[in-house]
């Protein structure tokens, strides 16, 4: 069951990262934002499938009665949506702004912290 | 001695330190004068290791200790024996006139309690040094002497050339540290001990190890670049360049002696085999004839001391390296004799710079008339450096000539090497102490006059304490040389020394030869000086050129590295990331058969299928979409796609929580990229695309089998069924996931949240800031009101 | 986006996103829900009613600054794991009180606490991120 899904998760992964390495902000972002989709699917396929049962306890008993979906991968994911919408919004807040400032949505245009022409380093003491 | 005497060992070795902390308020209270006060910590510890004299002259030992790392067998542990005590007694009896000759010598500097506190490290780490027993806490003091000598040489930072020779003297003592490190643990590696003191019990057990060559080699890198010896001597000439207090202390009598402390510590765990009286003769009495050459190309009186300073570490470690009884006493007398005179010499260089103004001994005559006290103590010192009776230096040259005359092979080469070394060595004491004080008065830059106390003190109280040493010769052997000789051997030595030689034998021969040599060499000094230099000036290269390529070479490998790794482009880091990424993934899987066996047609239902088609579709909409809104809406696709995964497989918790976030994301996206005057569509290059889609691809097919790797594998499900059993027993909830978030993995949780609210901090600063006009400062305006609050402060 | 039907229906759809949101948080434990799901409904509630009526009679409806409200969310999830210490268990021990109110049983806890921390971290930051990207459209 989770062969199908594993495959789909490598189309994530797969798209994902060919949009994080095209130099336009957008496109990056876009591939940011499907690699959190990606990680989080790859989290919970590997904690194992099981079909439409929530790891919920019926009202009357202590333990569910029949075997249900792994709670662990769900608890780990559900926060991590969160926080990557959370990066997600950072991101997108900062690419504006990088925009805004430096006129240009070409990342390798972007060198104020690493400029093309460096001098090189003093050779004294 | 007693218990508590012997704990406080402890305390005296780690004074300086404290010291050091005290030192800049106490000379901003009492300006130079504090060096009165702070001399007393030097005197005190002097006072302390005095009353080990005796004990250990009856051969005792002892290893105060405290622990600090035990649980690495790391442990602050001392080892007191005659070798110890000799060296700690120097370096605090020195040290205590140092102090205060730095109180006089930079009297008025304003950064004079800086200096005292560099000194005082120093102190700190050079006591730790020769007392450390533990052989990681000695490497750790080894290393801040190398640190503490580096803040004292760049003590004038503003000038290029100090900065340089700090450098040079740290890469050079510092990289030896390392080697000292390396053969240290291997010595733990091979005998399973760490302290000293045990190791010198069973000498012989590094010598049968298969490790002795090694350990040899990296102990010698380290004892070497230490003590100077060539081809590293280039180092101590260019420390000159500190201020003479450090010259005297550091380059006299203990940091370069901490490499034939070393030496002589080790001696009976590794000496007086076939390698150690080969390399080490060889080494020493190359860096005694290079030392003394060099010293005569030079008219600085600081050089000239700086090279005889070197020769004398060639002569030592000459003299160790022969491992014969009789010459290793004349190593410990040497060592005593030289610590006193040129300790002595450094200091009276030290005032004649001060009140003269130069230090060129050409440009230096008739200072004996203006200053008495100086010269009176320059003689006396050179004297001691000459070899002459009845100082200490002329018992110590008897006893090494014996000792190289008597030892057997080699002993004509080592006598003769001694001899030469000797003899020029004579030619500058000469040429230091004499030249400047007689002859006629030179017209010097500053009125030559005498110094005050503080300066004089020091140098007359060590060339005194060197007659001293040689008047009551008897005791000097019985406390000071007996004990530290048998250090060296492993076995209690006996010493008997006399100041006047009983008959006339070989080595009061070699004393005349010595000197008659020397003083016909000084008279042809100026003949010589220019031979040396026309010879050198032949050469062209020497270490010291070779350190500046070196550095050169360094910095342009390191600035052609940095380029090729950090080229500035973004696209080029993330193509090496997931480059390595989908190798890392993907290599080891290959080659340790871990690819997943081949899975069955999975058996999903059609409607499972349609959801998995959704995603699919969305994920390829995204890539060739040719506008915003097309992109965004088909990233909301996945998304929901993603959210029905999750209603699909029993997750709806996930389910609603990615529904809400894609919802949010769709708007915000919108919100923005509204805004952005920019296109999503792709830009690159058919070549460009084939190489980055590559790497895509690498990196999902790896993930994607080492995926269904996984999952093939039986599941282990201990953690999930804890949490499924004890969810309503324990927790009281009945939703397992929810109880996991709140309860369980609260703590987490907490962490998460606080990243939420941080994302969020950080995005509103960012939509805040504005990237202010440039502000003009006025530079005069500023500058005069920086003055006015200096003032009112 | 300000068409008059959807300026209309939004405060209604807003408050009962929000009124949902409590529901959702509060039956969290035992049924599908949560303060993590409960803080995004309302925030989308009050994204949609700054979309429809303007970032400012937003701000005027909260009263707080979402920023102070993420915070205090973060405050409460603190101090929900302190009353353990006072019984000498380790921080973030749960602690439960159980009464009868009008023959409902009802059940308070510190994990709920937690939980209503939690919704209120969500909702404050990301209704703030949200809030701050909507008003930018007006300068």
């Amino acid at each position: 069951m989770e062969t199908g899904l594993s495959i789909l998760i490598g189309l994530f992964f797969t798209v994902s990262v060919y949009l994080m390495l095209s130099k336009e902000l957008v496109r990056m972002l876009l591939g940011i934002a499907i690699l959190g989709n990606a990680v989080n699917l790859l989290i919970f396929t590997a904690g194992r499938l099981t079909r439409e049962v929530p790891p919920l306890i019926p009202e009357e008993l202590y333990t569910p009665a029949v075997q249900t979906a792994n709670p662990l991968p769900q608890a780990l994911v559900l926060t991590a949506i969160v926080i990557s919408f959370s990066f997600l919004a950072f991101l997108l807040v900062l690419a504006f702004r990088a925009y805004q400032e430096l006129g240009t949505d070409d990342a390798n245009e972007m060198r104020v912290a690493e400029p093309a022409d460096e001098q090189a380093p003093p050779q004294g003491y | 001695m007693t218990p508590a005497a012997i704990d406080t060992t402890i305390l005296a070795v780690l004074a300086p330190f404290a010291a050091a902390v005290v030192a800049p308020f106490a000379t901003k209270i009492f300006k130079h004068n504090a060096a009165w006060i702070l001399a007393l910590v030097p005197a005190w510890i002097f006072y302390h290791f005095a009353g080990y004299i005796g004990p250990v002259s009856h051969g005792e030992t002892f290893t105060p200790a405290v622990e600090w790392a035990p649980s690495y067998g790391i442990n602050l542990s001392f080892y007191i024996d005659g070798l110890s005590t000799l060296f700690a007694l120097l370096i605090s009896g020195i040290g205590t006139f140092i102090i205060l000759y730095a109180g006089g010598y930079l009297n008025g500097h304003p950064q004079q309690g800086r200096f005292f506190s560099f000194l005082f490290l120093f102190m700190g780490a050079m006591l730790g040094l020769v007392t450390g027993n533990n052989l990681i806490t000695l490497f750790i003091f080894w290393e801040l002497t190398s640190i503490t000598s580096f803040l004292l040489i760049g003590f004038d930072h503003l000038r290029a050339a100090s900065r340089r020779a700090a450098l040079q003297a740290l890469v050079v003592t510092g990289g030896g540290g390392l080697s000292l490190l390396a053969a240290f643990i291997l010595i733990i590696g091979a005998t399973g001990e760490i302290e000293m003191s045990v190791l010198l019990s069973s000498p012989d057990v590094i010598k049968n190890s298969g490790l002795y060559l090694p350990i040899f080699i990296l102990v010698l890198g380290g004892a070497f670049t230490k003590s100077a010896q060539f081809p590293f001597h280039f180092w101590l000439p260019n420390a000159m360049e500190a201020p003479t207090p450090v010259s005297a202390f550091l380059h006299s009598a203990t940091m370069v002696k901490a490499g034939v402390y070393l030496l002589m510590r080790m001696h009976p765990l590794l000496g007086d085999t076939e390698l150690w009286t080969t390399v080490l003769p060889i080494f020493g009495g190359v860096t005694l004839l290079v030392g003394t050459i060099l010293a005569v190309r030079q008219t600085d009186l600081k050089l000239m001391l700086a090279y005889t300073t070197v020769a004398s570490l060639g002569l030592l470690v000459m003299l160790v390296g022969t491992s014969w009884e009789k010459a290793l006493e004349g190593a410990v007398l040497y060592l005593l004799a030289h610590s006193l005179f040129k300790g002595a010499l450094f200091m009276v260089a030290g005032i004649i710079d001060h009140e003269t103004g130069t230090r060129d001994v050409t440009k230096l005559g008739g200072l004996r008339g203006a200053m008495p006290i100086t010269f009176a103590a320059a003689c006396l010192a050179a004297l001691s450096m000459s070899g002459l009776p009845p100082f200490i230096g002329f018992i110590a040259k008897e006893v090494l000539y014996e000792g190289t005359w008597e030892m057997g092979a080699g002993s004509l080469l080592v006598t003769g090497t001694a001899v030469l070394g000797n003899s020029l060595m004579l030619v500058i004491a000469a040429a230091v102490a004499i030249k400047p004080f007689f002859g006629p008065a030179v017209e010097t830059p500053k009125h030559a006059h005498e110094g005050p106390v503080l300066l004089f003190a020091g140098p007359l109280v060590l060339s005194l304490a060197g007659f001293a040493a040689a008047f009551f010769a008897h005791q000097t052997g019985e406390l000071f040389i007996g004990p530290m000789l048998s250090s060296l051997t492993g076995q209690s030595a006996h010493v008997d020394l006399h100041l006047i030689p009983g008959y006339i034998s070989a080595p009061l021969i070699l004393s005349v030869l010595t000197v008659a040599l020397g003083v016909v060499l000084y008279l042809q000094l100026a003949r010589l000086r220019a031979l040396v230099a026309s010879v050198l000036a032949a050469i062209g290269w020497g270490p010291d050129k070779g350190f500046d390529q070196f550095v050169a070479g360094i910095v342009s490998l390191s600035a052609a590295v940095t380029r090729l790794v950090q080229g500035g482009k973004m696209q080029t880091y993330m193509m090496l990331t997931f480059g390595v990424t989908a190798a890392a993934v993907l290599v080891p899987a290959f080659l340790n058969d871990g690819l997943p066996s081949m899975p069955a047609m999975p058996d999903y239902a059609f409607y499972e299928w349609g959801i998995l088609g959704m995603a699919f579709l969305g994920l390829i909409a995204v890539l060739v979409a040719k506008t915003r809104l097309t992109a965004i809406v088909s990233l909301g696709i996945q998304g929901f796609a993603v959210a029905l995964i999750f209603m699909l497989f029993g997750a709806p918790d996930l389910s609603f929580t990615q529904f809400m976030v894609e919802t949010l994301s769709v708007v915000i996206l919108a919100l923005v990229m509204t805004r952005l005057n920019l296109s999503p569509r792709d830009h690159r290059p058919a070549g460009a695309a084939l190489v980055t889609g590559a790497i895509s691809a690498g990196v999902g097919a790896g993930i994607a089998l080492t995926l269904m790797a996984i999952t093939q594998q039986p599941f282990d499900s201990r953690l999930s069924d804890f949490f499924t059993a004890y969810s309503r027993t324990i927790a009281h909830g009945r939703n397992i996931v929810n109880v996991i978030i709140v309860d369980f993995r609260g703590f987490d949780t907490l962490g998460e949240i606080a990243v939420v609210v941080l994302a969020g901090l950080c995005v509103l600063a960012l939509i805040r800031v504005r990237t202010k006009p440039e502000v003009k400062v006025d530079e005069d305006a500023s500058a005069e009101a920086l003055a006015k609050r200096v003032e009112a402060s | 986006m300000r068409t008059i039907i959807f300026r209309t229906i939004a405060p209604y759809l807003a408050a009962l996103m929000i009124l949902f949101s409590v529901f959702v948080l509060l039956r969290g434990h035992n049924e599908p829900g949560g303060g993590f799901i409960g803080g995004l409904i309302a925030a989308s509630a009050l994204a949609i009613y700054g979309i429809a009526c303007g970032v400012a009679s937003v701000r005027r409806a909260i009263v707080f600054h979402p920023m102070s409200i993420s915070a205090f969310g973060l405050f409460i999830a603190v101090l929900a794991g302190l009353p353990s210490l006072l019984l000498k268990q380790s921080y973030m021990t749960s602690q439960w009180l159980s009464f009868r109110f009008f023959d409902v049983n009802v059940d308070l806890s510190t994990p709920m606490l937690f939980d209503i921390g939690v919704y209120f971290v969500v909702v404050g930051s990301i209704a703030s991120i949200a809030l701050a990207l909507e008003e930018r459209e007006s300068d």
